[in-house]
């Protein structure tokens, strides 16, 4: 009965948080449409030079999937490992450390309203990607999609939780960490375009993108999205993600814990100590 | 609260004690008050109630479960209001706010409209209920504050500086509340930190000195006063005198406290003397340093004047 009602509170204090991160966006809509616009330009720079390069249709489609991606990327960063960081800056670690409910259902909180907002954001930059570029998508099984989409979205946040316990004591150190994360993991992710199974990239280079979640997600999603493969062909993709969620998210578990006790003893959870 | 130390590294060799050896309990349906200056270890202490930080030695217990082993089931009877601080999410709304606060206690939606509404008319909020929280003045924030340490109706309350840069206004309401608090629901606690010693005096039924991480004097306000009803307490105005520290050597000198005032540009110095005949020798001592004297008043006893006696100096003589 009571770890019922434990789960029933945190399940209130994930979907409140939640609640919270889809609200400040709404209220604040000019963000959005700039979020949206942004990117285009980047994605765009790229359709363009594929374009006149004369590669194939399908690698302007890589360029969509994978600038709509890098949203759930930066969002991971910036929105979620880091927020500990500015909670803390703000007074609001406290606030959660006294509830009587687990650090990852804050964290699973952020998450979820993250995803639906950045979703708007994902739609944003496929509409105008298919309307300014005329790139086409090829949605054969909608299921492969989903889980492949849902997949890439558990690990990468799962990531993000990770980094968010260390966020908890190295404050600004972990910011670097965050800088370091973003121009290599583009490039190593293969965002804007594929790295498994390119001829062009180097072997080590391949297996080094192994490790980052991100990569299986893209080559999982521009497959199913772009190429238009079913889920078969994508197994192992879903497989490895699997594996990478399910690590990442006992890990996250288990270090948040173990970052908690030391922030607690080293006095480090809080800005005000005596 | 049992022999419980804190100690905090500040440097590969330097540790620094902001809790030292502290004994102290409680009482259900107390407002119980920790008064000390600045850095005296109040809100070390109340942090290892509240589980946010662990002691470095001794034992403590919130409402019989230990801080340490039971932390989650001291979260469940708890909230911590710090002063200073505006929690919660500027982007959204007074009322968004709150409830967010309300889920993070698993509060049914029945439940949580009503405590809301409660508060909000206690706190005077209702008006800014719809107004994004970025957009309240300090005082507004301050009381949204005290509503969400107040939303899930906690058996002990922590509450640290709440009333630190209000106004004269939003700091009376604020004691106000916290006063028939624990008056209209007597099983419930509040621990509060201050150094403001009006506030302390006011709402506090029992008050522990701290000082430099120690417990110095404990009792209510009235069996603190009397620790310096047998001394005389005077107020001398006068010109200033770059340092005053001779004060505190002459004999019979208890302590002493330093104001500026300034509007008239002079200081007006509080000292305890253990017998008024010491009052002379005091104006001696200002009088053979070139210093003038512009007045002279006998004072009530203060729990200002309880800390001066014991410590030998005023809270304003802390850096």
């Amino acid at each position: 009965m009571s770890s019922l009602h434990d789960l029933e509170v945190n399940l209130r204090a994930a979907i409140a948080r939640a609640r919270v991160r889809i609200k400040g966006t709404i209220h604040d809509p000019a963000w959005m449409i700039a979020e949206m616009i942004i990117p285009m330009f980047s994605i765009g720079g790229f359709i363009l030079l594929y374009k006149a390069l004369g590669a194939p249709a399908s690698y302007s489609g890589y360029v969509i999937v994978g600038g709509a991606m890098i949203a759930f990327w930066t969002n991971m960063l910036w929105g979620m490992a880091a927020q500990f960081y500015w909670e803390k800056e703000v007074g609001n670690l406290e606030i959660y450390f006294v509830a009587p409910i687990s650090r990852m259902a804050i964290l699973l909180g952020m998450a979820l309203g993250s995803i639906i907002t950045m979703l708007l954001r994902v739609f944003g930059i496929i509409f105008f990607g298919i309307l300014l570029f005329n790139v086409s998508l090829n949605i054969a099984d909608p299921m492969a999609v989903t889980i492949i989409f849902s997949l890439t979205l558990a690990s990468l946040y799962s990531l993000g939780m990770v980094f968010s316990s260390l966020y908890l004591l190295w404050g600004r150190e972990a910011w670097k960490l965050n800088e370091l994360m973003v121009e290599p993991t583009y490039f190593l992710s293969g965002f804007f375009f594929q790295i498994r199974g390119n001829a062009a990239v180097p072997l080590a280079l391949q297996v080094a993108s192994s490790i980052i979640p991100m990569t299986f997600g893209l080559d999982g999603l521009r497959k199913v999205l772009v190429l238009g493969q079913s889920t078969q062909f994508v197994l192992l993709e879903i497989s490895v993600l699997v594996v990478f969620s399910v690590i990442l998210f006992v890990a996250a578990r288990y270090v948040l814990r173990y970052m908690e006790n030391l922030g607690k003893k080293e006095g480090r959870l809080t800005l005000r100590w005596q | 609260m049992e022999q419980v130390s804190r100690a905090f590294r500040i440097s590969a060799e330097k540790e620094v004690l902001a809790l030292n050896d502290v004994t102290l309990n409680v009482k259900e349906g107390e407002v119980f008050g920790l008064l000390g200056p600045n850095g005296a270890g109040k809100t070390t202490l109340i942090k290892i109630l509240a589980t946010l930080l662990l002691p470095s030695k001794g034992k403590a217990f919130v409402a019989g479960y230990d801080v340490v082993k039971d932390s989650s089931k001291v979260r469940k009877v708890i909230n911590l209001v710090s002063g200073g601080e505006t929690p919660g999410y500027g982007s959204i709304t007074t009322r968004e706010n709150l409830w967010f606060f309300s889920q993070l206690y698993g509060l049914p939606k029945e439940e949580a409209t009503k405590r809301m509404v409660k508060l909000s008319e206690e706190l005077a909020l209702e008006e800014y209920l719809n107004t994004r929280s970025h957009k309240l003045s300090t005082g507004y924030r301050q009381r949204l504050n005290l509503a969400r340490g107040l939303i899930n109706d906690p058996k002990v309350l922590f509450l640290d500086e709440p009333t630190l840069g209000l106004d004269v206004i939003t700091a009376k309401r604020m004691r106000q509340i916290i006063r028939n608090r624990v008056k209209n629901n007597s099983g419930n606690s509040i621990l509060i930190t201050t150094h403001y010693m009006i506030e302390a005096d006011q709402i506090c039924d029992r008050i522990a000195i701290i000082d430099r991480g120690k417990i110095i004097a404990l009792g209510t306000p009235a069996e603190l006063k009397k620790m310096v009803s047998k001394q005389t307490i005077v107020s001398i105005e006068m010109q200033p005198i770059d340092d005053m520290s001779f004060v505190s050597s002459v004999a019979g000198v208890s302590g002493y406290s330093q104001a500026d005032e300034l509007s008239t540009g002079s200081i007006k110095i509080k000292v305890i003397l253990d017998h008024e005949a010491v009052l002379q020798n005091v104006i001696q001592a200002v009088s053979s340093r070139g210093g003038k004297i512009f007045g002279i008043a006998k004072a009530e006893p203060t729990l200002e004047d309880v800390y001066i006696a014991l410590v030998g100096k005023g809270f304003e003589q802390f850096t």
